[in-house]
């Protein structure tokens, strides 16, 4: 790590500093919500400066839907045992009781359970007023919309059409008992800006963002990664060994691998300059039904 | 570092596009968007799917449906909020805030202009200077916007002629001089096919300046924060252990250095920069938009909202400002009702004492309103309970800005740029002081007083007090009101009706009304209290000038008559003893403030002429 970040990131990374203190500063009970990806290490990693020389004021909390690639686990154990963080995880275990799977319930059923509710979950049971999201403007059309700090009622949800007008750098942080607030520090990030923020201050990422021999299926035109032995192999169908990567990480077999020999961030950079498909391109869930991220969010999605 | 996609050395350019409906805002997006070819491949087949569905331009791709983004407004082809898109070239990077144009969209412009530097105009060249193109530039004006494009788009629906331009840009000079716009540069364009957008157009050889995105690569905004006067506001202290003490906060605007001498904007408080971090790292100096912490020299009282600056050059401190608001909450604005006011990392109570006029967003003339609705934008004074360190917006688009938040809905109701301070602040050592009667009204922004209904049994005092009280609630005033089922039930269960007792009962009264005022209510009393020497007791408890002695007049044999708890037919047959009226007797006042006579008015017509009277004395603001 040598000099000085160049402007443009520079920038980036003073404002989520400045929208993470105003949360510290005036919510009861912050926790920032810690999804494994490229964007949460970068947003752990600005949380990390912005408080220094103070350790993190708020948790962790992971929501595991019990289908993450096994790489992402280690790499989230290890990150809090190397960084000393106060790491909770939650899984909904009733989804868990009633067999709820992204292979037996469909990607749709499984999100919805394992995530949005599990989320829900973990939330209230934390009494958590604030929680921190690492989602940008740039991934989808409707969170090009959301506000930095997005209002949500007790039930979680989120009103596209009632947002609290967002100016200059004065956020409106006061909620109703029970009430809460997504705040995205990353919003006017760039996929691009993450990466180069990624190289540019050393942050480790998960591996599998590296291009390697993986053992993959092909599915609807997109290669699925048989990270363990749930995936039922279709018939005729066998894992082949692929030099594959992910643009993005979430449950494996709702995340689409790309074929790549991008090894290195370098690699990676170029490779999306390059790049001639959009990023949710790989993500499963949202290709369902028009508008669908939307119609998520409104529930509770994060 | 292969730097081929962005330039370090230019800062992002934030940008908002406004116009109205139908001018092509969101076709210019698109394209610009589509030109650098910034649309990936599955994004462009979404859009050709999109197109067929709701496209407006037959088999064309409509790059309007790659920018407007919630499901319900895609359908009713409006963009109702505001989307913000980003783009690089390999000049500069690019965050475009993409707003609607209808006038009940006013706040929604308003916010996208916020954190802009720049503003396209767009007008159709077909339809010239609109009403819409008026209210926008007002709007961008208002919002500190200093430099402005004016897209002159459909150009090839006026055959690329070029005194049509002239004719467009001449009207627009003339009109937007008084806006203090420091570049206009005005540029003849086609979203739809693309002239001049990012290519020169060989169908306007007379037009010889940029083209759109030459002009965005090349505009300079910058309007120098590093050179202006630091401000530092404090946004939050770190104190991990006993040994750091550190002030958090993000550099407004000018540079710091390490071992710079400090003041406190509100206290006067000097020390020196014994540690300065940028984000996490020891750094010797910082400038405008770093996130900063700082350790001083010497301990001194530094909270959340305290600004920073050096001795030479301190923010103003004041807690009345002259400001222009911009309504943003469907319930009207009320004169005098307390909001919270946010300001930097600063938030107090603050009400708007005074609304000196409306601006008509459309004409710019400026009308007298007793109140702003919706997206109306007003110029006031306010008035806030603490003292804030502040800077004109025009000088500092940080320091100068602010946001009233309603206390009861938690809704952001207002955005504000300040004009200038009214008053310096005179409290400025904010400890070390009792809270006083007059700080407590002003927290309320209210003057106390005690409303003092006297009069018959069933004449009308209690129903009259409690539409009083609830019209001063709805207004925002703090009250209290004591009356017979109140205070007989508890206070004064001890006591009965012998005329010893009737005293000793007002006598209490008059004290606890007296400590409430003392906490800046106004406070409310419903008492029969026939005696003229109690009440002269407890206008004597009260301070000077609050106690107002309301006479609720009805004639004995009207509420006789009346008798809606019976009571009276009781206490003629001898079955309640001491009843006033009967066999006590009750001495009307001589000099009350007011006298309601009952015989003559509805009792809502009496409570308002109370509260008529309440705001002739100041004790609350005229709506
Ligand atoms: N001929 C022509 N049509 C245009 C141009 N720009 C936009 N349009 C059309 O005008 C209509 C409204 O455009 P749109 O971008 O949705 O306007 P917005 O409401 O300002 O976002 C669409 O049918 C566009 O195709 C232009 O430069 N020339």
């Amino acid at each position: 790590m040598s000099g000085q970040l160049p402007l443009h990131l520079r920038r980036l990374e003073a404002e989520a500093i400045h929208i993470m203190r105003e949360v510290v500063s005036e919510f009861r009970s912050p926790v920032m919500l810690y999804s494994i990806g490229k964007d949460s290490s970068a947003m752990l990693h600005v949380a990390i400066k912005a408080f220094h020389p103070a350790p993190l004021p708020f948790p962790l909390l992971h929501v595991d839907t019990t289908w993450k690639f096994r790489e992402m686990i280690a790499f989230r154990d290890e990150t809090a045992k190397r960084l000393g963080l106060d790491l909770r995880v939650h899984i909904n275990q009733d989804g868990v009781a009633r067999g709820v799977s992204p292979i037996a319930s469909g990607s749709q059923l499984h999100t919805q359970v394992m995530k949005t509710e599990g989320l829900r979950q973990a939330l209230d049971a934390g009494k958590f007023d604030a929680a921190f999201g690492g989602a940008r403007r740039d991934e989808e059309k409707s969170r090009a919309k959301e506000r930095i700090f997005s209002h949500r009622s007790a039930a979680h949800a989120w009103d596209p059409r009632n947002q609290r007008p967002e100016l200059w750098k004065i956020y409106n942080t006061r909620i109703r008992e029970g009430e809460s607030v997504r705040v995205f520090p990353l919003s006017n990030w760039t996929e691009l800006d993450v990466w180069e923020y990624v190289r540019a201050e050393n942050i480790p990422v998960v591996p599998l963002y590296f291009a390697k021999e993986r053992p993959v299926v092909e599915r609807s035109g997109t290669w699925i990664m048989v990270d363990d032995d749930r995936l039922p192999l279709l018939p005729g169908e066998k894992a082949q060994m692929r030099r594959v990567r992910f643009r993005t990480l979430g449950c494996y077999p709702l995340s689409g691998a790309v074929e790549s020999d991008a090894s290195t961030l370098d690699d990676i950079i170029d490779e999306m300059r390059a790049s001639t498909t959009s990023e949710r391109q790989g993500r499963l869930i949202d290709t369902d039904e028009a508008g669908s991220m939307e119609k998520k969010k409104r529930e509770g999605y994060f | 570092m292969d730097e081929t996609l962005r330039s370090a050395a230019l800062p992002t350019l934030r940008f908002l596009t406004c116009g109205s409906v139908d001018d092509g805002k969101s076709t210019l997006i698109g394209r610009l968007l589509y030109e650098q070819k910034l649309i990936f491949d599955d994004q462009l087949s979404a859009l050709e799917r999109d197109s067929k569905k709701h496209g407006t331009t037959g088999a064309d791709i409509d790059f309007a449906l790659l920018v407007d983004g919630l499901e319900a407004e895609r359908e009713q082809g409006i963009t109702i909020d505001v989307a913000y898109r980003y783009f690089a070239t390999p000049k500069r990077s690019f965050v475009v805030a993409d707003t609607p144009g209808h006038e009940q969209y006013t706040r929604n412009m308003a916010t996208g202009a916020s954190n802009a530097d720049l503003a396209i105009l767009l007008i159709d060249a077909r339809k010239g200077l609109l009403t819409q193109t008026r209210r926008h530039s007002l709007i961008v004006s208002l919002l500190g916007i200093r430099h402005v494009v004016l897209a002159v788009n459909k150009i090839d629906l006026v055959d690329f002629n070029e005194a049509r331009f002239r004719e467009i840009v001449k009207a627009f000079e003339d009109f937007a001089k008084p806006l203090g716009f420091k570049s206009v540069v005005a540029i003849p364009m086609s979203a739809r096919y693309g002239d001049n957008v990012s290519a020169s157009s060989d169908r306007t050889p007379w037009y010889k300046g940029p083209t759109l995105l030459e002009h965005l690569e090349a505009c300079d905004v910058d309007v120098d924060r590093d050179k202006a006067p630091l401000r530092l506001p404090v946004q939050w202290v770190n104190r991990p252990n006993l040994d750091f003490r550190g002030y958090a906060g993000t550099i407004a605007s000018g540079k710091l250095k390490r071992g710079d001498e400090i003041v406190v904007a509100a206290s006067g408080r000097v020390s020196k920069i014994a540690g300065l971090y940028v984000a996490d790292r020891l750094s010797e100096e910082a400038g405008a938009g770093d996130a900063v912490t700082v350790t001083l020299a010497d301990e001194i009282d530094i909270a959340r909202g305290d600004v920073l600056a050096h001795r030479n050059a301190r923010p103003a401190v004041a807690d009345q400002f002259a400001a222009h608001v911009i309504w943003m909450s469907a319930e009207p604005m009320l004169p005098g009702r307390s909001y919270f006011m946010k300001i930097g990392a600063r938030t107090t109570p603050a009400a708007i004492t005074e609304l000196k006029h409306r601006i008509d967003v459309n004409s710019q003339e400026k009308l007298a309103a007793k109140t702003l609705g919706l997206n109306e934008i007003g110029y006031c004074n306010i008035a806030a309970t603490l003292p804030v360190a502040f800077d004109p917006y025009a000088e500092n688009r940080d320091t100068g800005a602010f946001i009233l938040i309603d206390r009861r809905t938690n809704e952001t109701a207002a955005a504000g740029v300040v004009a200038h301070g009214l008053r310096r602040a005179t409290n400025i050592h904010r400890h070390g002081y009792a809270v006083t009667r007059e700080a407590h009204a002003a927290l309320k922004h209210q003057k106390p007083a005690i409303l003092w209904f006297t009069g018959l049994s069933g004449a009308g005092k209690s129903t009259i007090a409690n539409l009083v009280e609830s019209k001063l609630h709805a207004r925002g005033v703090h009250t209290a009101l004591l009356d017979g089922d109140n205070v007989r039930h508890g206070l004064n269960k001890d006591l009965g009706f012998t005329a010893a007792d009737r005293v000793e009962n007002i006598r209490r009264v008059g004290e606890v009304a007296r400590l409430m005022t003392d906490a800046g209510l106004i406070v409310l009393t419903s008492f029969i209290s026939p005696f003229r020497a109690e009440r002269r007791l407890a206008r004597e408890i009260a301070a000077s000038g609050e106690f107002i002695e309301i006479f609720v007049d009805a004639a004995l044999e009207a509420v006789i008559a009346r008798d809606p708890k019976g009571l009276y037919k009781r206490a003629l047959k001898g079955e309640i003893k001491n009843f006033t009226g009967v066999d006590q007797p009750y001495e009307a006042p001589e000099t009350p403030e007011m006298t309601l006579d009952t015989g003559g008015a509805s009792a809502d017509a009496l409570a308002e002429r109370v509260i008529s009277e309440l705001e002739a004395r100041g004790c609350i603001a005229r709506l």
